[in-house]
């Protein structure tokens, strides 16, 4: 009995050894040290851009500076009509992309599982990621007309080809060593998919759902452009108004939004992989 | 060509058969004899070790018992025992704790969750790792990773029925430190004891398979062929760094490394 007392002694004693310390800077202090680059570099633009405004190249009505549409911008915030063309971009950009996820996880499952299907859909599916999906909009139009579904239609043939090779790629890259040990461990074809082919396709995936969220952004952008829709305010159709009327401030200041919710929209990405990264140990830094 | 049978052959008194074994890679020019006519058996509750150069097909003997792969000619049969197997890198999946990894064992199975969890609670607590269940696998040292590994499989091999199960071990800890190592080689002979196990254990480490086996099996490489089969005599628990363990090792080695000097001719 001594004996094994000793031993577990060892054994805890060379565990705590290996362990080691860790050590984690503040909140305050990990904040700060992502923004004051971040502060930094919007600085650096707005006085580039005052000095292209200073040098007279274009008048100020075509080309506002960083006050004037400022300004425009605040004045904007109080309009309730500004937050209702906000609503309408965000719920299209939510619904286009809540349904190219779902048409993108059963295409890539499918793809991904099927070995006919992968020679016959493989490249197509890579074919259309590089296809510019404001090509898709005259086509759209001609089907669904001047509607929201047209807008819909592109957004989701934008964003789910992306989606798709996310969880292909997943699935592909699973650590041989993971399936040995998963075929060990009893499970087999869906109850190996699911406990050991899935999970272990996360990392891939949300880098696909962050691909499509760009590309559905951007499509949809393009969309609210070309496909105007009367009697509803949004961020593009705002834009396309503005240049209508030479309204230089306001035009800018739509698009600061447009940057502005596609990096907020990014960060989360970014700190949902962050997050997955930490517990899974691959985080480098 | 069946790769189970269920119950113990008439007359059989072995753990893992492996009749004349044969395995080969690849067709036609390009065909690959990885195992030439292997026949073993592992007595219940023994502990074999396979030992050879690079190339002796070992780790393939393993997946073949594993059922990872099939043989190409000849039978291999575990009766029906559970077996479970370890690898040289842990196989922990990151996206679960700890304690979820070693419950997975119970998965495929379908016993009940809160079963499960105190079933791995108690498979964890075995390798002195009760208190980390809710961490990450990378937040363990490689040491305490390859102890959670040992705890899933011994957790996959505790549901068997009758009789002893089998653990399969690739090489399980040759990536790890020597006072590490040795710790292990004492944690695996209690746990071996204790659950009375039938182990088969491949290692390239002479010392190590002197210092755990009751048998050690020498495989010939390119194919792979039984050369020779020493019996360990020692009495337990031994030190890698004894005089007897270092004596029957010296003898094993020699006769390593004349099969490994016949393809140097």
């Amino acid at each position: 009995m001594a004996v094994d007392t000793q031993h577990a002694e060892r054994i805890a004693g060379l565990d705590a050894l290996e362990l080691g310390g860790e050590r984690r800077a503040g909140l305050a202090a990990r904040l700060w040290a992502r923004l004051w680059p971040m502060l930094t570099a919007v600085v650096l633009v707005l006085v580039a851009w005052q000095l292209v405004v200073m040098s007279g190249r274009w008048p100020e009505y075509v080309f506002a500076g960083p006050v004037e549409t400022f300004q425009a911008m605040w004045e904007r915030f109080g309009e309730a009509d500004f937050y209702r063309a906000v609503a309408t971009t965000m719920r299209r950009a939510f619904t286009g992309f809540a349904l190219a996820v779902l048409v993108g996880l059963v295409i890539g499952a499918a793809v991904s599982r099927v070995k006919v299907l992968r020679a016959a859909f493989g490249a197509l599916i890579t074919g259309l990621q590089t296809m510019p999906s404001i090509a898709w909009f005259p086509f759209a139009i001609l089907l669904f007309g001047l509607t929201e579904s047209a807008i819909t239609f592109v957004v989701i043939l934008g964003a789910a080809p992306s989606i798709a090779n996310g969880l292909i790629t997943g699935v592909d890259y699973t650590p041989p060593l993971l399936l040995r040990a998963g075929h060990v461990l009893g499970f087999r074809r869906l109850s190996l998919y699911r406990h050991v082919i899935l999970p272990a396709s996360l990392p891939s995936f949300l880098a696909g759902l962050k691909q499509g969220w760009a590309f559905a952004w951007r499509s949809l952008m393009a969309g609210e452009l070309m496909v105007i829709i009367a009697y509803q305010s949004s961020l593009g159709e705002q834009l396309a108004y503005a240049r209508e009327v030479s309204d230089s401030p306001g035009l800018i200041g739509t698009m600061i939004v447009i940057l502005s919710i596609g990096i907020v929209i990014d960060l989360l990405f970014e700190a949902a992989d962050g997050m997955l990264r930490r517990r899974w140990g691959l985080d480098q830094r | 060509m069946s790769t189970t049978q269920l119950g113990a052959g008439p007359g059989t008194d072995a753990a893992v058969r492996l009749e004349s074994v044969s395995k080969t890679y690849g067709h036609g020019r390009n065909a690959l004899l990885a195992l030439d006519q292997v026949s073993l058996d592992v007595r219940p509750g023994e502990f074999v070790c396979i030992l050879g150069a690079s190339g002796c097909g070992k780790s393939t003997l393993l997946s073949l018992v594993a059922g990872l792969d099939r043989p190409s000619t000849g039978q291999i049969s575990t009766y029906d025992h559970k077996v479970a197997m370890m690898f040289q890198d842990p196989a922990l999946f990151p996206w679960l704790t700890v304690a979820a990894n070693v419950e997975l064992a119970f998965r495929a199975d379908g016993v009940a969750k809160a079963e499960r969890r105190a079933r791995a609670a108690e498979f964890l607590e075995l390798v002195h790792l009760g208190g980390f269940g809710r961490k990450r696998p990378h937040e363990l040292s490689g040491g305490m990773r390859q102890r959670v590994a040992l705890a899933r499989a011994l957790a996959q091999s505790s549901s068997s029925s009758e009789g002893s199960a089998v653990l399969l071990m690739d090489e399980p800890f040759g990536a790890l430190d020597a006072m590490t190592r040795d710790l292990l080689h004492d944690e695996l002979e209690r746990i071996w004891r204790e659950r009375s196990l039938s182990v088969l254990f491949v290692t390239h480490n002479v010392r190590e398979a002197v210092r755990l086996g009751d048998r050690v099996v020498l495989l010939s490489s390119r194919p792979g062929r039984v050369a020779e089969e020493f019996p360990v005599e020692l009495e337990r628990p031994r030190r890698t760094d004894s005089a007897e363990v270092a004596t029957l090792a010296a003898k094993i080695t020699d006769r390593l490394k004349e099969e490994v000097a016949r393809h140097g001719r």
